[in-house]
């Protein structure tokens, strides 16, 4: 496939209009429009993303990463050196005449530094120059647009003032994919309705007196979703992989884990006492490698063989936008029989032409998968995450999962509003809202990253993915693209190490159901005059993309 | 001189003579090479031999650091791939694990002090859940909350280091920390995972943990994912925790050019799994004799203990200023959700940074931050006094009708004033009548139906994930009391629990 697949990536909505895929699917949309201004839907109602046109549109994964040009790679070290030399400096004039501000990482009085030196450095001296593009603080709504609380800083970023103003930006920040984060509407509404029946709270856990009715009756709907037997809630996302995997591996099980996995199922995986090994990113060749070496080789030292494997990956990948290759991974599982843990904490609604996330997207029975485990903080606009299995392992999880016996519950609202926006991306509530959010944000995703592409920023990730990093190497340039951004009013996320690898600092926009195509014209007018000022615009393929599309 | 390779070997060399002597500073280092090289063959060598080995280790193969790793063949590899039969993910529930699922009650309809089950379809007194100052019926804060759906929606869509950090959020972080009297808070977003990124965040590797045996899971689960060296004392014992400091500084002060190591001691305000507190006052003696850190686990006892609910420091009276990191959480008291950690500004913007749960998880949803923040003002205010000292003085008509039940039947592990009450059956009975742990729990269990049943009463055992426990308590009816309730209720509800128990008993019997 590789590069006959790009040609049917659609850019523009007079291209997509044009395809004759699209048009069989076109009159089902029509009925279900709700959009008021008849201008807005004309950008995405030809898109559809049913599954008999899925195939023409999967891109392959050849291509996913790209490397910067030398000259980008080798200043991005000279400037990590030269940072680092400067914190040094700062850090030994610090400690010998600043005392006072250094107190916390110098032992005194008998305690040990409260943090080693070595842990705060990168905070001390890299982060603190450009404190002011994270942890920005915001209010209302985080839905197509977003508000910032304006802030000031007159001592280099240690502490800031606020100035009273808030700043209105088009929002790429918030993993609002699907714009159920809103103040007003049908989640709301039921969302209200449910505080004055339920109260805010269950005040337990869910093994003590802590259930309600709205528990077992969203996990019901939860299961159905997925398409599995069973379901169980948590009521933090985090904490669903962080204390779930011990209830599923122990002493004498194997863990095989994608290197780039989330921070909580590193967690999780920890805390089961389970031997753990990981394999390069999505590559499934070197999970076979390590599948096979595991199994042959058993346990170590004692070389008995392992009592089960468990592998675990993600759907989609937050950071790189890479969708998991789960057809392969399927193949692998029914020759080496380790069961699979899908974490689909940014995929489930996300992708997908129903929008139940990756098995979904390559029409997989969600049986193949042992267990899908997701969040509803990004689409569904609420909070916390599921487990879904057979009724088996859900059982045996509701008693062995931490959360669920010595966790808070999940609140009423936040079981409403996931039980309100599932229902609407079902479809049920009749209106066609939700199967109109599905097809807005594939588009919208798509629209979004093929023009990135095309303007020539290097961007990572898999063509359907909501997510999408365009790489910006330069330590220097994280804060400038940040602010630049943020100057033109659009307020994306950076990042750096070591969130990422030391060479591929990038920005991360999260495309949402909610941005019209305005929005995104704008996005791409700015992001372009942006990556001309700082030099962005570095990918080799501009050439070849350029031709491909004209 | 015409030999063509001859002379393209010299003008090569002429070239490249010619550019290093251009590059500054290579005149010394050829000087330098020139000398060291005269009447020294031996040197020479030496040096060419080191050259060579440097060449030969860069391009040798990796080797494996596992030397138990046995070589084997594909088609042996294929053999025992296709051999292999992993166990089932999981095991079939035995039947005291089903009866644990089966009894769980479910509630119809709202949470509150006389909440409706869905086993009997009955009304049912509610000694079972954290609702300790009636927080949930609370009609102001439902309004409040309300409110802030109006403005912010539900989700927050991010994680606090990104763009999930609501103004609401900085507000709560500002009420805890004036309400507690400290520098500064941090806010997580489920109380149970908080101590753990707490305390990883600050203990690592090599770092000393002293901990409470009576800790909750919660703790356990910290101290084992931070990696670092954990001793434990046992519960409440003063002297037990004195002596594992004194060993500890005995065995430092045996290797003294080691670099002095972090050390924390960790309890818990009052204690979830016992319902007894912490003698906070000896351990903050022992902490500055010993010169350790003290982490206090307020996840029960903020908003609870205390004349105005500031915990288990305004108990001892205590500037909460003095404890380095004190952890609490929002859902209990509070009736809201998340947790928190507060304490000196510096060891709070740590964790913004390194607190696992805090950096990798979306921020709490704006509702529940608002509604934890009500609570709070509704503690500072007369009225929220008021609701402590009811409370308080329901647990105590709990606690003393308890205490006049037969000395035989029934065990109190819970100190006077904690609304938190485990009543278990007294370990000398569970001996002379060899009472295994699963008959203990079936036999508390037909003590929580037949309250629920014929006294109307929504009890529950302490459930505990048993395979994974540590330090397992003994098989308890956790009694939370509730201030909605009038005094009356709870003595009748005392009345008959005490009965329950001998009745249970006597059947045994």
């Amino acid at each position: 496939m590789g590069k006959g697949s790009r040609s049917a990536v659609a850019l523009s909505p007079a291209a997509l209009k044009a395809t004759p895929l699209s048009s069989q699917h076109h009159a089902k949309f029509q009925e279900g429009l709700s959009v008021k201004d008849p201008k807005e839907k004309l950008h995405w109602k030809g898109f559809s993303s049913s599954s008999k046109n899925r195939a023409l549109f999967k891109t392959s994964y050849d291509d996913i990463m790209e490397e910067p040009p030398y000259f980008y790679l080798i200043t991005t070290y000279l400037s990590y050196i030269i940072l680092s030399f400067f914190g040094h400096v700062r850090d030994f004039y610090g400690f010998r005449w600043n005392k006072k501000a250094f107190a916390h990482l110098m032992p005194s009085n008998g305690y040990a530094a409260l943090t080693s030196d070595w842990d705060s450095f990168w905070t001390r001296n890299l982060k603190m120059r450009i404190e002011d593009c994270f942890s920005v603080p915001t209010t209302l709504v985080p839905g197509r647009t977003i508000n910032m609380l304006e802030r000031v800083t007159k001592d280099y970023c240690r502490s800031f003032q606020f100035t009273g103003k808030l700043k209105e930006a088009v929002n790429l920040s918030s993993y609002n994919y699907l714009g159920f984060a809103q103040s007003t509407g049908p989640c709301a509404d039921a969302v209200e309705e449910v505080v004055h029946t339920y109260g805010l709270s269950a005040c337990g856990t869910r093994m003590e007196a802590g259930s309600l009715d709205l528990h077992t009756k969203t996990e019901e709907l939860v299961a159905e979703f997925m398409g599995k037997e069973s379901a169980l809630l948590v009521s933090m996302g985090y904490a669903t992989n962080s204390t779930t995997i011990a209830g599923l591996a122990s002493k004498g099980s194997l863990i095989i884990s994608d290197e780039l996995n989330h921070n909580s199922l590193v967690f999780g995986s920890r805390l089961s006492g389970a031997y753990i090994r990981v394999f390069k990113h999505n590559d499934v060749e070197d999970l076979e490698a390590v599948l096979r070496d595991a199994i042959s080789q058993g346990q170590p030292r004692t070389h008995r063989p392992w009592k089960n494997i468990l592998l675990i990956v993600e759907g989609l990948y937050s950071m790189e936008g890479s969708i998991v290759k789960l057809p392969e991974i399927i193949e692998l599982k029914k020759k080496y029989k380790f069961y699979l843990y899908v974490d689909e904490a940014h995929s489930v609604g996300a992708i997908g032409p129903r929008g139940r996330g990756v098995c979904d997207y390559y029409g997989i029975d969600p049986k193949e998968v042992d267990i899908l485990m997701g969040t509803f903080t990004k689409s569904f606009g609420a909070a916390g995450g599921y487990i879904c299995s057979s009724k088996a392992i859900i059982d045996h999880l509701r008693l062995v999962n931490h959360s669920s016996v010595y966790a808070e519950s999940m609140s009423p609202i936040v079981l409403q509003q996931i039980y309100t926006s599932m229902w609407s991306i079902m479809g049920r509530d009749g209106t066609g809202a939700g199967q109109e959010r599905l097809s807005r944000l594939a588009w919208n995703a798509r629209y979004l990253g093929s023009n990135l592409r095309k303007m020539g920023f290097i961007i990572y990730g898999d063509r359907d993915s909501p997510v999408i990093p365009l790489l910006l190497f330069n330590p220097a340039k994280i804060p400038a693209f940040s602010r630049e951004c943020r100057k033109r009013d659009l307020a994306v996320v950076v990042v750096g190490f070591p969130a990422t690898s030391i060479v591929a600092s990038r920005a991360r926009f999260c495309v949402s159901a909610s941005h019209t195509k305005e929005d995104l014209d704008f996005v791409l007018r700015v992001v372009s005059e942006v990556g001309d000022i700082l030099g962005l615009k570095m990918s080799s393929r501009k050439a070849l993309e350029m031709g491909m599309d004209v | 001189m015409d030999n063509p390779v001859l002379s393209a070997i010299n003008t090569t060399f002429a070239t490249v003579a010619s550019a290093v002597q251009t590059v500054p500073g290579s005149a010394i280092a050829i000087d330098y090479i020139k000398n060291s090289y005269q009447n020294d063959p031996f040197r020479v060598v030496l040096e060419l031999g080191l050259a060579i080995y440097a060449v030969k280790y860069m391009l040798s193969k990796k080797y494996r650091i596992d030397q138990n790793h046995v070589q084997l063949t594909e088609k042996e590899i294929d053999e025992l791939v296709a051999e292999w039969q992993p166990e089932p993910l999981v095991q079939p529930l035995s039947d005291i694990q089903r009866m644990e699922l089966d009894k769980t009650q479910v509630i119809v309809g709202a949470q509150g002090p006389k909440p409706k089950v869905l086993s009997s379809g009955k009304t049912l007194l509610n000694l079972a859940s954290a609702n300790y100052l009636g927080y949930i019926t609370n009609e102001d804060i439902k309004q409040k909350a309300i409110e802030t759906l109006h403005n912010y929606g539900v989700g927050s869509c991010g994680p606090p280091g990104f763009y999930g950090t609501l103004d609401v959020h900085i507000e709560l972080e500002k009420d805890i920390a004036r309400f507690l009297g400290v520098e500064s808070t941090i806010i997580y977003a489920q109380g149970f995972s908080t101590i753990a990124s707490v305390v990883s965040a600050f203990s690592k590797r090599g770092d000393i943990i002293v901990a409470d045996d009576g800790c909750s899971f919660a703790v356990l689960k910290g101290t084992q994912i931070s990696r670092s060296t954990i001793k434990w004392f046992k519960h409440n014992d003063m002297a037990d925790l004195e002596r594992v400091l004194e060993s500890i500084r005995v065995e430092t002060q045996a290797h003294k050019k080691r670099p002095l190591t972090r050390r924390f001691i960790v309890t818990e305000g009052l204690f979830q799994n016992y319902g007894d507190i912490a003698p906070l006052d000896k351990i903050m003696e022992l902490k500055h004799k010993y010169k350790y850190r003290v982490i206090l686990d307020e996840s029960n006892s903020f908003g609870l203990l205390g004349k105005t609910g500031r915990g288990l420091t305004e108990v001892f009276n205590i500037p909460a200023k003095e404890i380095d990191m004190i952890v609490g959480s929002m859902a209990n008291t509070l009736s809201a959700a998340g947790g928190f950690c507060a304490g000196p500004k510096e060891v709070v913007d740590h964790q913004r940074l390194s607190g696992q749960a805090f950096v990798f998880s979306a921020s709490i949803p704006a509702m529940l931050t608002v509604c934890a923040s009500e609570a709070i003002k509704i503690l500072s205010t007369p009225q929220g006094e008021s609701l402590l000292k009811t409370l308080h003085e329901n647990a105590s008509v709990f606690r003393n009708v308890i205490l006049t039940a037969v000395p035989q039947w029934i065990e109190l592990s819970s100190d006077a004033g904690s609304p938190i009450l485990h009543l278990r059956f007294p370990s000398s009975l569970v001996a002379s009548q060899q009472m295994s742990r699963d008959d203990e729990k079936l036999l508390l269990q037909e003590i929580v139906d037949e309250a629920a049943i014929k006294d109307g009463l929504l009890i529950t055992r302490a459930k505990y994930v048993e395979s994974q426990e540590l330090h397992l308590p003994r098989p308890s009816i956790r009694i939370s009391i509730c201030a909605s309730h009038n005094k009356k209720e709870v003595e009748k509800a005392a009345q008959a629990i005490k009965a329950a128990f001998g009745k249970a008993l006597s059947r045994r019997k």
